[in-house]
């Protein structure tokens, strides 16, 4: 196709002239006249399949899917006239009919793009017979992260696309056709039970309520309310450069400090930070690549497995658990920030504030669905509690906030509490794709050569931005007396955002095709800010958005490399001894299983 | 009233012929040549459809890419279809012909056959069949090869866009159009997909040329057809007509004295009932049909076969689009809801019109085609579907 011809065409009498390759819904945008979608979705391939955007090609025999033709020379196309909305109100009308609209009922109420639908072509009584049957039984509640409801499905297949193309699981597929078609799993087994990664970006673009999270908020409630209890909340980086667009703020507003004075106000008994744990990681994980390098470099170990890849992104390990078991021992045996917090919360936080492990409920706020089972993992009780009793994601804290009739936007900004509260600008940007390896090389050049990162204000951007797979390198001059094996190596570094990226570098890592050191792998599109736990809907634009506030977030921090983060200096002092000390690798690392790849 | 032409019994498809003749006179001809004989003949695509299978071929020779597709549609899933199945059981040979004149004038090298599912045990006799066919073109020296693809039962697969993904090896699910199957078809590649029994009558054309086929039928309709004869009818079986007949000459010649409706074009096709039997051409200005032809006597319940029909179309929609998922179930639940007395018989007005929008809305050519049998059976015995 030749980028620069352009076609001409009319749309309710209006010409417009656009590049060939556009799509008449394109064209019809660049009019700004809208015409409604269902199953098209900016991040994934076309389908029109749902026939919400039919128009009228004068001269046509059929109507046409606006987003699925593309706009021809000449055409002259009404995107209302009668035979368009009498269409248009049948399709619409026989969606009702195939879902279980109990809008009130539904967590996805006020933010359903069939509600919108039905608002603007289906009022009063519906035409059509109800289709859904004993919707209880159509309901997969079993796992303990992603929910799958197909008394509400409309079969548009986002998700069918979502887990295919953008994270290439396809744990989620097409099954039947005629009237019993619908959204299944492998022998249609719970989700619980098949290779989904929980990683919940189907939840990011179901239309409906089809598929959401396991919610826990009520459950989060009763522990503040119980007064035996000591709830402790920690929030991941990505969650404070997204609440706000739950509350009426655009993409990329910074809510951090309200953030903050909403939970106090909710009732948590200590607000502290994920970003803590993220520079405690980032302590653990340097030291784990460092003590890698030195072993199969010095040593020539056989044995140490090279590349190293990150392990906070819980989706990313259970993908690798599926997929490239034999790659296991590549994986960082650091726990993911989520994990480390919750296992130092009933342990030196406990001894700490004299509160009894037994009595602390430890909830998480996250960018992410994953995180519930992560913390459900068996692996995860090394307190000897559950580390992390519950994970709640920004949606389900949104709810909360306006539970408790809380004006957000009036509120003044507080600061995080003590003992595990403090943050540095590393700590935040492990929330965008390359940022735990950005953060890892401030700290890591720092210790091998006492100096700091050669790059301006520490922002370190080769490993930034939004390509599916980038790869850097850096060469270490200068090392320090200690760290001289490293002299002159390059450390070659590859981050990977999207499953279908992870695939792609691990594929060319397990076909010898690729000779990295480290390897950042992020689940989701974007890395966590893109997270299946963030406010729906989400883009490029609005991804976009939310990278761009946590840089801002991380340059206006005072500090912005782990290792300066007092607080992490005082729990290695006070408490852990070293970084992969002898308690650190009682709380603070793990190791996972391989499971069926099917 | 269409002019329309006598009942004209003809013997072309089936005919013992050697197509090595042909194929040795197709060799010394240029795509060009094969291309406008056809146009000429004004042969169209005997699937159902009616595509001029001339423009089809041209389309594709236009393209410039190297490898290309000839694809011989032998899903022959329409109810009351039996055709296909008669073809390739006797003249087997004529279709690969058909296949290889195809790949000359496209520039295709490859043929694949989509095989039904159901009609698996001939393929034992079709392979030792294409055996032969590829040592004589061999000998001839085209560069052409055949080869089966099988299909497994799903009446969508034989809508050409979801018989590709099949072969591709994914759910057969229509895609969109544009691009039709002559730019990118199967892999992506420039196809001409064609009907059994279209192949066969490009053989016939190229034996007795244009001239002489177009002599047969009627100007929009040319050529003959082969007919799949059932239902109520004291001789069914399978016929090859002249195109262009009235409806009432057929029934004349096949009917059983009481015939009250046909079914031309079977579950896609319309019902046409005895007071337009006169009225009513079979062929492209009339009521075109795959081969179809069900006839119906006043013992047939039309409620029953409007409830076979949608019975049939509830299952076999693919289910991806909206119209033609819920669109089936909706008119099948709406009939049986109003005999039941539990909707208002008015109720059938609001399925009139959701059949309506299912023609126009649908993505591909079944849920396009469920309006017809719908609409037709429902406005010509409204009493027998409600009472």
């Amino acid at each position: 196709m030749k980028k620069n011809k352009m076609v001409n065409l009319k749309i309710n009498n209006q010409p417009v002239s656009v590049p060939e390759g556009s799509t008449v819904l394109q064209a019809a945008e660049k009019l700004n006249i809208h015409i409604p979608t269902l199953c098209n979705h900016d991040d994934l391939c076309v389908a029109g399949n749902c026939r919400v955007c039919v128009v009228e090609h004068k001269g046509a025999r059929t109507l046409l899917a606006g987003c699925a033709t593309p706009a021809a020379e000449g055409m002259d196309i009404m995107t209302n006239s009668l035979k368009v909305r009498n269409a248009r109100k049948h399709v619409v009308e026989l969606l009702l009919s195939e879902h279980r609209a109990d809008c009130t009922k539904c967590y996805r109420n006020q933010n359903c793009e069939l509600q919108e639908l039905a608002n603007e072509y289906s009022f009063g009584d519906h035409i059509f017979l109800d289709l859904v049957g004993d919707h209880e039984a159509m309901i997969d509640d079993a796992s303990c992260a992603i929910i799958k409801d197909d008394s509400k499905c409309i079969r548009c297949q986002r998700c069918v696309r979502t887990c295919s193309q953008l994270q290439k699981v396809s744990a989620i597929a097409v099954s039947g056709k005629g009237s019993e078609m619908k959204i299944s799993t492998f022998h249609d087994r719970p989700i619980s039970h098949v290779v989904c990664t929980n990683c919940g970006q189907c939840v990011n673009r179901c239309p409906t309520g089809a598929l959401t999270e396991k919610n826990y908020i009520d459950s989060v409630w009763d522990a503040i309310y119980d007064s035996g209890k000591h709830v402790v909340v920690q929030t991941a980086p990505a969650v404070r450069v997204a609440l706000g667009e739950e509350l009426g703020y655009d993409p990329g507003e910074r809510v951090t400090g309200k953030m903050v004075t909403a939970l106090k106000q909710l009732g948590f008994d200590s607000v502290l930070d994920t970003d803590f744990t993220a520079d405690l990681t980032i302590m653990e994980e340097g030291t784990e690549l460092l003590t890698r390098l030195k072993k199969a470099l010095v040593e020539q170990d056989k044995e140490t497995a090279l590349p190293m890849t990150t392990s906070c992104s819980p989706g990313w390990v259970k993908f690798i658990e599926h997929k490239f078991p034999e790659f296991l021992p590549n994986v960082s045996t650091c726990k993911s920030p989520q994990q480390m917090f919750g296992a130092l919360a009933k342990t030196y936080y406990a001894d700490n504030r004299g509160v009894d492990p037994e009595n602390i409920v430890s909830v998480s706020i996250m960018p992410c669905t994953a995180k519930k089972f992560e913390a459900n993992r068996p692996e995860m009780r090394d307190s000897g509690y559950k580390d992390v009793d519950y994970v709640l994601t920004t949606r389900e804290f949104a709810v909360m906030i306006k539970q408790a009739g809380i004006d957000f936007r009036t509120l003044e900004p507080s600061g995080y509490d003590s003992l595990m509260g403090d943050s540095t600008g590393a700590g935040v940007i492990f929330g965008a794709t390359g940022g735990v390896m950005e953060a890892a090389i401030r700290t890591a050049y720092e210790i091998v050569t006492g100096k700091p990162v050669p790059f301006d204000n520490l922002n370190i951007t080769p490993v930034r931005g939004m390509e599916g797979v980038k790869e850097a390198s850096l060469k270490i001059e200068g090392c320090l007396k200690e760290w001289s094996f490293l002299e002159g190596v390059e450390l070659k570094t590859a981050i990977a955002h999207g499953l279908t990226n992870a695939n792609k570098v691990m594929t060319a890592v397990r076909n010898g095709e690729a000779d990295y050191h480290f390897i950042e792998i992020m689940a989701c599109p974007g890395g966590c800010i893109g997270g299946g736990g963030q406010p729906i809907p989400t883009n490029m634009t609005i991804r976009q958005s939310r990278i761009d506030a946590i840089y801002e977030e991380d340059m206006s921090l005072p500090i912005r490399k782990s290792h300066e983060n007092p607080e992490v200096q005082a729990i290695y002092k006070d408490f852990l001894g070293e970084p992969n000390g002898h308690k650190s690798h009682e709380l603070l690392h793990t190791h996972y299983i391989e499971r069926v790849p099917y | 009233m269409m002019e329309t032409k006598k009942i004209s019994k003809v013997d072309l498809i089936f005919e013992d012929i050697d197509p090595r003749e042909i194929l040795t006179r197709v060799k010394g001809m240029s795509a060009t040549e094969i291309i406008e004989e056809v146009l000429e003949s004004g042969l169209k695509g005997r699937g159902g459809a009616g595509f001029p299978t001339g423009m089809k071929w041209k389309f594709c020779s236009e393209e410039k890419e190297k490898d290309k597709y000839i694809v011989c549609n032998a899903d022959e899933g329409e109810p009351g279809t039996f055709k296909d199945r008669e073809i390739l059981d006797r003249v087997a040979q004529k279709v690969y012909a058909g296949m290889t004149i195809a790949g000359k004038a496209v520039g295709a090298q490859t043929g694949i056959v989509y095989l039904r599912g159901e009609y698996k045990f001939l393929l034992p006799q079709l392979r030792a069949e294409l055996e032969k066919f590829h040592k004589m073109i061999h000998e001839l020296g085209f560069d052409f090869r055949i080869d089966f693809r099988i299909g497994s039962g799903a009446y969508i697969c034989g809508e050409e866009s979801a018989l590709f993904e099949s072969i591709e090896g994914r759910r057969g699910e229509p895609r969109n159009k544009p691009p039709y199957p002559t730019s990118s078809g199967l892999f992506g590649k420039p196809t001409s997909i064609n009907n059994v029994e279209t192949l066969v009558n490009s053989v016939i054309i190229l034996k007795y040329g244009s001239e002489f086929y177009k002599k047969m039928g009627t100007q929009f309709s040319t050529g003959a057809k082969v007919f799949s004869v059932s239902g109520d009818t004291p001789k069914p079986g399978i016929y090859e007509l002249e195109l262009g007949m009235s409806l009432l000459e057929f029934v004349n010649e096949f009917g059983d004295g009481d015939t009250k409706a046909v079914q031309v074009g079977g579950a896609a096709g319309f019902c046409v009932p005895r007071k337009l039997f006169a009225s009513t051409v079979i062929g492209f200005e009339g009521v075109p049909t795959g081969g179809s032809m069900k006839l119906f006597n006043s013992s047939r319940s039309m409620y029953n076969v409007l409830h076979n029909y949608l019975d049939f179309f509830n299952e076999e929609s693919c289910g991806q689009c909206t119209p033609c998922r819920v669109g089936c179930q909706q008119l099948l639940k709406g009939v049986e809801s109003v005999k039941r007395g539990e909707s208002k018989s008015t109720y059938i007005d609001e399925l009139v019109k959701l059949a309506a929008t299912m023609k126009v809305a649908s993505k591909c050519g079944l849920g396009q085609s469920v309006g017809n049998a719908f609409n037709s059976i429902v406005e010509n015995f409204r009493e027998e579907i409600i009472y």
